[in-house]
């Protein structure tokens, strides 16, 4: 349904070129869920506002590859035609409510513009299904709720109107950016199980984006591990889990504080994510790896991905996917 | 004698439509020298309100704070902002909470000169104690004439943490330091704090709504739902043997991960 080739994103910027995204491919199928994990910075954000491009151009511009939807490729069309798409057949929610939402406008105004813009209905038929949207994520009240301004609702509140705007036009793929990062594990339980319950009733398809691997473990069935730009590691999510094969996502794995015990010092990944505006040459995860495996990471070029079982994609990089040197010295 | 004392604490609000709303409804709880006591809730169960009553910025309904014996409820406002070094506060967002038209130098040094005036006026001594304290909370001394904007979130929460640290409190109240930052950089924030708890001896109440990473961190437990405590205990024990039936709800909606059998069963 969705399929993302080679993707590479640059920003142009005065102190040089940052690689944000840079070679990325992704496969999505028809309500598929796919997961993206990595740090800040890894480019994770960077990959799905490319595909709406939705990133400021210039500095932001697209060296290579391809995004293709329904045999057409959204980085290329006719920005008329791409409207037609973004906000219709693929809908985004971010970290932020506030950042989406006008908070000069009703909610109401805000519910019913996708439906009298792009599916052209009218005033009152628009209320009537926006207030059903709002009552489909759990909003109480939502006959009166619905004439409110975003700041008179709950952060919580507020990701679910986000929610119910995005999905309002009952888009075939929801890109999720962090959609719960900013949430009490309460609400991120319910915005999560909502997210859940659209996938399974109208068959949305998800792409969803995380910097928490638990998270991304209850909601996705494959899931890609982005570091530098770059995807280190592809798999089904169980078998991402149980058999990790690169050292990044082992790393992200054991630095999870909840899994740790208590009294000793947490796990951490040593040193810092990779400059993205002098990328190495090499293996960039090698400079975070204990020395003994760093002298066997790639050094010279960039490893690639291989098939290493059906389905499991991983960078192949000797001192990365050596699981037996992590914590060597 | 416990170091903080809260008493029969409670702070009422005028609500909607002549409602009053209980934000704090009658809570206890002592701490001693040295403990971490976390404290956890969802938004709006009245943590917030709480740890601003013990900081003295808000004046409470009745009830009573006592810090070493002394009840600060009823100082007067000019003692109360000499004492409030004596409690400092890191919040949840580093990006917030720090100004950005400051260094690092500036913010640092003005902290340090709060409780040791003198040093206002000694350029050298306040360099000398702001590259003390980066190192303390492990960045790099050199970078002292950066601004905030110039940091990752991370380094920006460290930064705070030093400015909470600087005029030497008595306590600190971290209000969900960690929940805006990744997952890597909350480890490493987790045993910054941990390392600061155990070799300054730090009294520090951790606020936060994910027992997980409270169950790491705190002595103590305290769960907080609409205004009230409706359990305290040992951390391990109130994470693994929770009593109540709202506890239980908390830890259920911590995202676990499913499969990897040993390897993801929490510890």
């Amino acid at each position: 349904m969705l399929s993302v080739e080679n993707l590479q994103t640059f920003f142009h910027t005065r102190e040089g070129v940052v690689r944000a995204v840079d070679g990325v491919s992704l496969e999505l199928s028809k309500g598929g869920s796919l997961g993206i994990v990595g740090e800040s910075g890894s480019g994770k954000s960077v990959t799905c506002y490319s595909l709406l491009r939705l990133l400021p151009m210039p500095p932001a511009r697209f060296e290579g590859g391809s995004a293709g939807f329904e045999g057409r490729d959204l980085l290329t069309m006719p920005v008329k035609e791409l409207r037609a798409i973004r906000g219709r057949r693929i809908g985004m929610i971010f970290q932020d409510p506030m950042t989406s939402l006008n908070p000069y406008l009703r909610v109401s105004t805000q519910l019913t513009e996708p439906l009298r813009v792009h599916l052209g209905i009218g005033k009152a038929g628009a209320l009537d299904q926006a207030v059903a949207a709002l009552q489909a994520v759990g909003i109480a009240d939502a006959e009166q709720r619905i004439h409110s301004y975003p700041h008179e609702f709950s952060g919580g509140m507020r990701q679910r109107v986000m929610i119910a705007m995005a999905l309002i036009t009952r888009p075939d793929i929801l890109i999720a950016d962090e959609p719960t990062t900013a949430l009490d594990v309460t609400v991120q339980k319910q915005v999560l199980d909502l997210i859940g319950r659209r996938r399974e009733d109208l068959g949305t398809a998800v792409i969803f984006i995380s910097h928490d691997l638990a998270v991304v473990s209850g909601v996705c069935d494959y899931v890609h591990v982005m570091y530098g730009g770059r995807v280190v590691e592809a798999a089904p999510v169980r078998e991402l889990f149980e058999n990790p094969l690169h050292a990044y996502t082992r790393a992200l794995q054991r630095s999870i504080p909840a899994l740790q015990e208590k009294g000793k010092p947490l796990y951490t990944i040593p040193g810092m994510p990779p400059d993205l505006s002098r990328p190495s040459p090499g293996c960039a995860f090698a400079p975070r790896r204990p020395a003994r495996a760093r002298a066997t990471c790639l050094a010279n070029h960039r490893p690639e991905l291989v098939e290493a079982s059906p389905g499991h994609w991983v960078q192949d990089c000797p001192g990365c996917r050596d699981e037996g040197l992590d914590d060597a010295f | 004698m416990a170091l903080l004392e809260v008493d029969s604490l409670v702070k009422h609000f005028p609500g909607p439509r002549g409602r009053t709303v209980k934000a704090v409804d009658g809570v206890t709880f002592s701490l001693e020298r040295g403990q971490v006591l976390g404290l956890v809730g969802e938004s709006g169960c009245g943590k917030s309100t709480l740890s601003r009553l013990i900081l003295q910025l808000l004046p409470p309904t009745s009830g009573r704070v006592l810090l070493e014996g002394e009840c600060l409820s009823s100082l007067p406002p000019a003692v109360v902002r000499r004492r409030r070094l004596d409690f400092q506060m890191v919040f949840q967002d580093p990006y917030a909470s720090l100004n950005p038209r400051l260094t690092v130098f500036s913010t640092l040094s003005e902290a340090i000169a709060a409780r040791h005036p003198g040093m206002a006026g000694n350029r050298t001594a306040c360099t000398e104690a702001v590259a003390a304290l980066m190192r303390r909370v492990g960045l790099d001394a050199r970078a002292m004439r950066k601004y905030p904007h110039e940091f990752s979130g991370g380094q920006r929460q460290r930064i705070a943490i030093a400015r909470a640290l600087a005029p030497e409190p008595r306590l600190i109240i971290a209000d969900e330091p960690v929940s805006a930052l990744d997952v890597s950089i909350q480890s490493q924030i987790l045993n910054l704090l941990q390392g600061l708890v155990r070799d300054l001896g730090l009294t520090m109440i951790f606020v936060s709504h994910d027992l997980s990473v409270v169950k790491y961190i705190a002595d103590d437990i305290t769960v907080m739902y609409q205004g009230k405590l409706v359990e305290t205990g040992p951390a391990e024990e109130v994470f693994h043997h929770p009593r109540e039936s709202y506890t239980r709800r908390l830890l259920e909606a911590v995202p676990r991960i499913r499969f990897g059998g040993d390897r993801f069963s929490s510890g």
